[in-house]
């Protein structure tokens, strides 16, 4: 933060050898342990590499598009779990997005200033809530509202749409995706929020003296300003969404197939991993579900590195245009 | 005149009716949070009793064959959730701390910038892949040990160090230059600068981090299944499995037996409790002084 270079550089002395003040020293401690962090990352998917080889080594990359798990005939493919999180996610999104864009321009740009922090407040406080008692309330209090209630009523206008065949259990892939949204709200609003209160005011005072209505001011002067940042908070939200267990594994039913249908159970690669993994009967099974694991680790760096660049950019420009 | 006066009412009801359907939103995502809260208090506040924390795990039992079953409690769990989050707390905070004293006191370099970013990657890790990657590293290593408690802090710590070194940098962030400056000025070295005044004038934005940090651990029940793994009894050693609170509520909330769901609705009551309360009073608290980005 300080570029007061005091202190580090005497600690060279003139032969060029480090000579151990208090300082240098603090400064490498500090540097070291800071590097070791940023080491950990690779330790990790080196880790991760190495045990899941036995798998990779049998099944090469076949093993990301074969469809079947079939723990009996060591046959193990992953298409199933990253369909079942790709489809997980994108219901997320498709209802966390609306509501979370909501949220943020409510509190940033509509609500009255006594509202603004106890409100926001109490929208983070939906982050605080553990998954796993997300998943016990979406079994004990949404699943009934889904399998009696929201499944039968789209079927009854919808059901002939293949993505709403079979009978509504409640535990599912709509399920699933529902209980994600709620969890990545609070992500996805925060950092739209901050995305939109990042927007000089001078944007919004100069669509309001062309007369525009307090929409058109949002939606010229504000959000379309914002829209990388809200883009970033987007992709932020969909890896909290991909690498989300606890809820999921609790409401999507759990079974190693590929579905058209949301009303239909399914698996998630971190679902599969949290019921299968301590259950593995061979030791190619468990590095099956270690690739599963790499491929999932892989999946949300991409997803965040992706996002953190695209939000990191929003700030920078919003620091320097403000 | 007429069309002009029609448009103008159109454009301010357009503004109205968004205005009331971004309110909307808000309301409804209040709606899970409030079922939440009602539903674990009203299931939750019926067990909680002083023997529910002094209890162990009680045998299985259906009202219908017994009559009435016994209760039971969570204290092999709690004691487990203490050790591991404790042990977790006391690798990941001076890791944490030091990493976020190197990023705000010395990281304005290409280094710096680097280890921010992927610090920032890492929080949005997945926490079952720390149980894998933990899971791994003893199969690779120490295939004797399997699961254990000491399984689980490593894997706890590996998701609490990003977040601890995160937050302490925004804290440190916050602290003022013309204080470094005046220390600095009174001929201290940098080091002291850091650790006395830098630290201490920081000091509530860095507890702050580390309560959210020590919440969000608290509440991880995916690493815990295949590292910690759970136990009937209390803390028996770091190279056996251990018990935690998340984990009951993954473990006994779907059980068949009344006393077992039970067993997980208190569970549940006391995290949320422990979590939220966490939460509000580091909120309340930093709300006086500055808004720290959120992080977790």
């Amino acid at each position: 933060m300080v570029d007061v270079s005091n202190g580090v550089a005497p600690a060279r002395t003139r032969k060029g050898r480090w000579r151990f003040t208090g300082d240098s020293l603090f400064h490498i401690t500090s540097e070291v342990v800071a590097v070791g962090v940023l080491a950990l990352l690779g330790v990790i998917s080196l880790v991760l590499l190495l045990a899941a080889w036995n798998s990779i080594a049998t099944f090469g990359p076949g093993f990301l598009m074969g469809s079947l798990w079939d723990p009996v005939h060591s046959e193990f493919g992953a298409l199933p779990f990253i369909y079942g999180t790709l489809v997980t996610s994108a219901l997320a999104l498709l209802f966390g997005v609306p509501l979370s864009l909501g949220i943020a321009v409510f509190l940033s740009e509509l609500a009255p200033n006594w509202l603004r922090i106890p409100l926001t407040y109490i929208v983070e406080l939906l982050a605080a809530v553990p998954s796993v008692v997300f998943g016990l309330w979406a079994i004990f209090v949404l699943r009934p509202v889904m399998k009696d209630a929201v499944e039968p009523a789209i079927q009854s206008v919808l059901g002939w749409l293949p993505i709403f065949q079979g009978t509504p259990l409640g535990l599912d892939m709509l399920t699933a995706g529902v209980v994600l949204a709620v969890m990545i709200v609070p992500t996805i609003s925060a950092i739209s929020r901050e995305a939109l209160l990042a927007v000089p005011q001078s944007q919004r005072e100069a669509a309001l003296s062309l007369g525009a209505t307090r929409w058109e001011t949002t939606r010229i002067g504000v959000l379309s300003y914002a829209r990388s940042g809200i883009f970033g908070a987007v992709i932020l939200g969909l890896g909290r969404a991909a690498g989300e267990t606890m809820a999921v594994t609790m409401t999507i039913g759990n079974r190693n197939i590929i579905s058209l249908s949301l009303l239909q159970p399914g698996q998630t690669i971190s679902s599969l991993i949290a019921t299968n993994f301590t259950e593995a009967e061979t030791a190619l099974e468990q590095s099956a579900l270690i690739e599963l694991g790499l491929v999932l680790l892989l999946m949300t760096l991409l997803i965040n590195a992706f996002g953190r660049l695209v939000v990191g950019r929003m700030w920078r420009t919003g620091e320097a245009s403000s | 005149m007429n069309v002009r006066l029609d448009r103008d009412a159109w454009r301010r009801g357009k503004s109205v009716a968004i205005s009331i359907a971004a309110l909307a939103c808000v309301v409804i995502a209040l709606i899970p949070l409030g079922s939440i809260l009602l539903e674990v208090v009203s299931r939750g506040i019926g067990v909680i009793s002083p023997s529910f924390f002094t209890q162990n795990l009680p045998n299985p039992c259906s009202p219908q064959l017994s009559g009435s079953c016994p209760t039971g409690g969570i204290s092999n769990a709690l004691e487990g959730t203490f050790v591991l989050v404790g042990f977790t707390s006391l690798i990941s905070l001076p890791v944490g701390v030091l990493t976020g004293i190197f990023l705000s006191e010395y990281g304005e370099n290409r280094l710096g910038r680097s280890i921010r970013y992927f610090a920032d990657v890492m929080v949005g890790i997945p926490s079952i892949v720390a149980g894998v990657l933990v899971y791994s590293l003893f199969l690779l290593v120490a295939p004797t040990i399997g699961f254990s408690a000491i399984a689980g802090i490593i894997a706890l710590a590996v998701i609490m160090i990003p977040i601890v070194a995160r937050t302490s940098e925004e804290a440190l962030r916050l602290v003022p230059n013309s204080v470094r400056e005046a220390a600095l000025a009174l001929g201290l070295p940098r080091y002291r600068v850091t650790l006395r005044i830098v630290l201490s004038t920081g000091r509530s934005g860095l507890l702050t981090g580390a309560l959210l940090a020590v919440a969000r651990v608290s509440g991880e029940t995916a690493p815990l299944i295949m590292t910690a793994f759970g136990s009937p009894v209390g803390f028996q050693g770091f190279n056996e499995p251990i018990e935690a609170m998340p984990h009951i509520i993954y473990v006994y909330g779907v059980s068949v037996f009344p006393n077992w769901q039970n067993l997980a609705w208190g569970t549940s009551l006391v995290l949320l409790v422990l979590m939220l309360g966490i939460s509000v009073a580091s909120r309340l608290a930093l709300r006086q002084k500055f808004g720290i980005r959120g992080v977790v």
